[in-house]
């Protein structure tokens, strides 16, 4: 079977992600993680890029313990229950408001746990959609009109690891100088090998796109190219803010979805557009197979599900800590991020 | 195919190529050769417009290839008709994937998607690269990428190939599989292809023609391989014997020479061949159970070497069969993972790098990783202070080495043979007991690599060791009284120079195919002998 879209696996991962930003809900938090988890683990291929999950994994565990060592230090919410006392820091007038050391309770730690929980789903989601999709392959599949943006994403990103390469091998270079320079002149004796190394690749990368037909123009005049930049310069604007609406929770309603839409709008005429500039064709795209719309539709569902749930007013979303509670399992968000499992039974295991 | 027409080039004063009149017919294996800086890779890269429309430069006079003139044609206009691979294959690659690399130009040439997927099995069918096609393009070996290289630019259909110093990073396996894939083009498909190379053992047999640049402007000779070649100071080995008997024409391969050469192996039947030079200096670098590993593989297993004062030892091998490893390892600033390395009686690895390199140094496979101030003068110094040497001591070495390199030039602008003399004086400054180095003739034409060779000899002399990693054979067979062959980490083979080469074709140089089985290994050698007679 053709792998599903790249696409598909991002707005699939974007959907549980929706959803794990509008709950505290623990037991919600941990099944999200655990469907992302479980379908990553059983759809991802054996590429290179799709062993970096575990890194983020270890990182969400890292952010947790970041966000409960602050709530101990720092204090913000507090509740009756003290588990202990640190002993508290005086801070000068201006700095009122702001805690150091105190007293530590539980309702403190468990609120500091949900919200950790929260940050860490949110990055096991991307984690899974990175080792299901190679981000690079998501970069080919951008509209033609934005194809000079995604090639200069992929060119750095293939750069990184190279400076890194090769400040590494100037560095071993320098032992063999009996080199014991420290501080500024450390620097700058790794830093100039490096980046005329780095000027150089980038020189000869750029002739070697030239000579391969790289920006070949189909002759299109300035103002239909000043149209589909504005164009879709405006529509991306339009995207981020109405996307930066939608996940936050706090935000009023009108930049949510309308701006988002405008945005949309915007940004497809303007590729519509641009895209008669350049004539390029595609190897092996990657296509909206029905596969691939039923993974995108099982994410989005999850997360479109979480919202409705939200609007309904469901108080299980975000369960209270003070007073401390058990918190109930929210039915309708709970039956929507089991549908988000369907890519298990759609895609076969350890796809290549 | 090619037209060439009255052409010039220049930067500034600098007049680099003039007085080119060039007709390259279709179907022709055309190789461009000269010293290094007489303006090859200027040549090629005209072929494509890249000079001078990405260069920068003026071209006098018109380049056309196919009907095209590059006046008008950018290189991209032309990225159907010509294909570029240029000197180092990594730095062109786009993509991260063999398949999606071979698809790259047709992609940027709007070639349909069905076109594409048929083109890209032919290619990978024509070069052998099935095993290889999901891999990606980081992990594969040397001869591997090359390979890769030419199939992207072929993926396109142009009609000219043109290839930059294809063999010059290669093992002589490698190069062989590369050749054969050139070869083939030519043969099957009748494709024009122009090679600029300075192995040219490697290459010169397959030639048609050969242009030489003589450099400083002058204009370019053209014609049958054998004559153009003997008139040159870069001739190959074989074309030199050929020169020095008389044979004419003057034979470019190793079954024309031989066929040649049966009065010349009758008159020296009767001559002994020079020993080897019989080494009685201390054992200085003795290294026992040198295991080197990344990850989970491993570089160097388990090895054993010994070295006196006044060897000149050449490791060989495979690339990636570790020996850029082993000489890390042994030089102690890189990763050894067990065994014992002692030089002069201690381990460089337990001493600060300043004493270190005081006893043992290392010259790296990309010298300008060393270099990081932008005058000459300023880098001499500065080797003078970190190895607590009196001022001058750098700049009078690189005097001796190389006579005559300014003083107030940027490390960069140097010539590779110069650039290599400052990073070879850098490292003899602190005058360590043993001098390692990692491929130093890339990019070296044959006058250079005779001067490296007396150079080496003459330190050898005066009490260093000397070990050396190298694919190039020929240079072996001038420079070397020991030769040790790695393989997956291990010592293989380690003898005379003598007993080695003659034990494979694969390292043999071309004056003993030739003279084989009589054991003569450099022009040099047979020129003395015949002087004798």
């Amino acid at each position: 079977m053709r792998s599903p879209h790249s696409g598909a696996w991002w707005l699939w991962a974007l959907g549980l992600a929706v959803a794990a930003s509008r709950t505290t809900n623990p037991a919600l938090l941990a099944m999200i993680a655990v469907v992302a988890g479980f379908v990553a683990v059983h759809c991802r291929s054996s590429a290179p890029w799709s062993s970096a999950y575990g890194m983020f994994l270890k990182f969400g565990l890292v952010v947790i313990g970041i966000r409960l060592v602050f709530s101990v230090l720092v204090g913000g919410i507090n509740g009756p229950t003290v588990l202990f006392t640190l002993p508290e820091i005086p801070l000068p007038d201006w700095a009122q408001g702001i805690r150091l050391g105190g007293a530590v309770t539980t309702e403190g730690l468990v609120y500091a746990l949900y919200q950790g929980l929260q940050l860490a789903t949110l990055l096991g989601c991307v984690g899974a959609a990175n080792a299901l999709a190679d981000p690079r392959r998501l970069l080919k599949s951008v509209p033609t009109a934005l194809y000079e943006v995604s090639a200069a994403v992929v060119v750095a990103l293939t750069v990184a690891p190279q400076l890194a390469v090769s400040a590494k091998a100037v560095r071993r270079a320098r032992v063999l100088r009996g080199d014991t320079a420290h501080g500024w002149r450390a620097i700058r004796t790794l830093l100039v090998p490096v980046l005329e190394d780095a000027l150089d690749r980038s020189l000869h990368l750029a002739a070697a796109m030239d000579s391969r037909g790289y920006g070949r123009t189909a002759g299109i005049p300035r103002q239909t190219r000043l149209l589909t930049a504005a164009l879709v310069m405006g529509g991306l604007v339009g995207l981020c803010i109405g996307a930066y609406g939608l996940l936050d929770a706090e935000a009023p309603v009108f930049i949510g979805g309308p701006v988002l839409a405008i945005g949309v709008v915007l940004a497809v005429a303007g590729l519509l557009v641009g895209s008669r500039r350049l004539r390029r064709t595609r190897y092996r795209p990657d296509r909206w197979t029905v596969p691939s719309v039923l993974i995108a539709s099982s994410g989005a569902l999850a997360g479109a599900v979480t919202v409705l749930a939200e609007s309904f007013g469901d108080a299980s979303l975000v369960p209270s800590t003070v007073p401390l509670e058990l918190p109930d399992v929210p039915l309708l968000p709970t039956i929507g991020v089991l549908v988000a499992l369907l890519p298990v039974f759609l895609v076969g295991e350890g796809r290549s | 195919m090619i037209r060439f027409e009255h052409v010039s080039v220049s930067y500034g004063d600098n007049l680099v190529l003039s007085g080119v009149d060039l007709t390259v017919p279709e179907g022709e294996l055309c190789l461009v050769v000269g010293n290094t800086g007489a303006g090859k890779s200027t040549l090629l890269r005209a072929v494509n417009g890249l000079v001078p429309h990405f260069t920068g430069g003026t071209l006098a006079g018109r380049v056309v290839v196919d009907g095209r003139d590059t006046a008008t044609h950018p290189p991209r206009e032309l990225a159907d008709v010509v294909g570029l691979v240029g000197q180092d294959p990594v730095a062109g690659f786009v993509t991260d994937t063999v398949e999606e690399e071979l698809a790259y130009s047709m992609e940027s040439l709007a070639v349909p998607e069905a076109v594409m997927r048929k083109r890209v099995e032919e290619t990978i069918d024509l070069l052998g690269l099935a095993d290889l096609r999901g891999r990606p393009l980081a992990t594969l070996s040397g001869g591997q990428q090359q390979r890769v290289a030419i199939g992207a630019t072929l993926t396109a259909h142009p009609r000219v190939l043109v290839l930059d110093e294809p063999t010059s990073a290669l093992d002589p396996g490698a190069a062989e599989d590369v050749l054969a894939a050139i070869h083939r083009l030519v043969h099957d498909l009748g494709m024009t292809v122009l090679i600029a190379e300075h192995r040219l053992e490697r290459v010169a047999q397959y030639a048609d023609r050969v242009v030489w640049l003589p450099g400083g402007g002058a204009a370019p000779i053209a014609g049958d391989p054998g004559p153009v070649l003997a008139e040159t100071p870069v001739a190959p080995p074989v074309v030199r014997l050929g020169r020095r008997m008389g044979w004419t024409p003057p034979p470019v391969s190793i079954r024309d020479a031989r066929r040649l050469a049966e009065p010349l192996r009758e008159r020296l039947r009767t001559v002994a061949p020079p020993a080897t030079e019989t080494l009685a200096g201390k054992e200085i670098l003795v290294a026992h159970g040198v295991t080197v590993r990344y990850g989970k593989t491993t570089a160097v297993q388990e090895l054993a070497l010994t070295v006196a004062v006044g060897e000149r030892v050449a490791v060989m091998g495979r690339n990636g069969s570790g020996k850029s490893s082993l000489l890390w390892a042994l030089q102690g600033s890189g990763k050894r993972a067990s065994g014992t390395v002692t030089v002069n009686g201690s381990d460089p690895a337990a001493l600060k790098p300043a004493a270190r390199r005081a006893r043992i140094g290392l010259v790296p496979q990309q010298p300008n990783e060393l270099l990081y101030l932008h005058t000459v003068a300023a880098e001499c110094a500065q080797a003078d202070t970190e190895s607590g040497r009196p001022t001058g001591t750098c700049r009078t070495i690189l005097d001796s080495l190389t006579p005559g390199i300014p003083t107030d030039i940027h490390p960069r602008d140097l010539s590779e043979g110069q650039r290599l003399a400052l990073v070879l004086a850098i490292a003899l400054t602190p005058r360590p007991d043993v001098l390692l180095l990692d491929e130093p003739t890339r990019g070296l034409d044959y006058p250079a690599k005779t001067r490296l060779a007396d150079t080496l000899r003459a330190l050898a002399r005066t009490g260093h060791a000397i070990v050396l990693a190298t694919h190039d054979v020929e240079f072996v067979a001038e420079y070397a009284t020991r030769v040790v062959v790695m393989a997956d980490g291990e010592v293989v083979a380690d003898g005379p120079v003598g007993d080695v080469v003659t034990a494979s074709p694969v390292f043999a140089p071309q004056v003993a195919k030739v003279l084989a089985p009589q054991p003569w290994f450099t022009v040099a050698a047979v020129e003395t002998a015949l002087d004798v007679l």
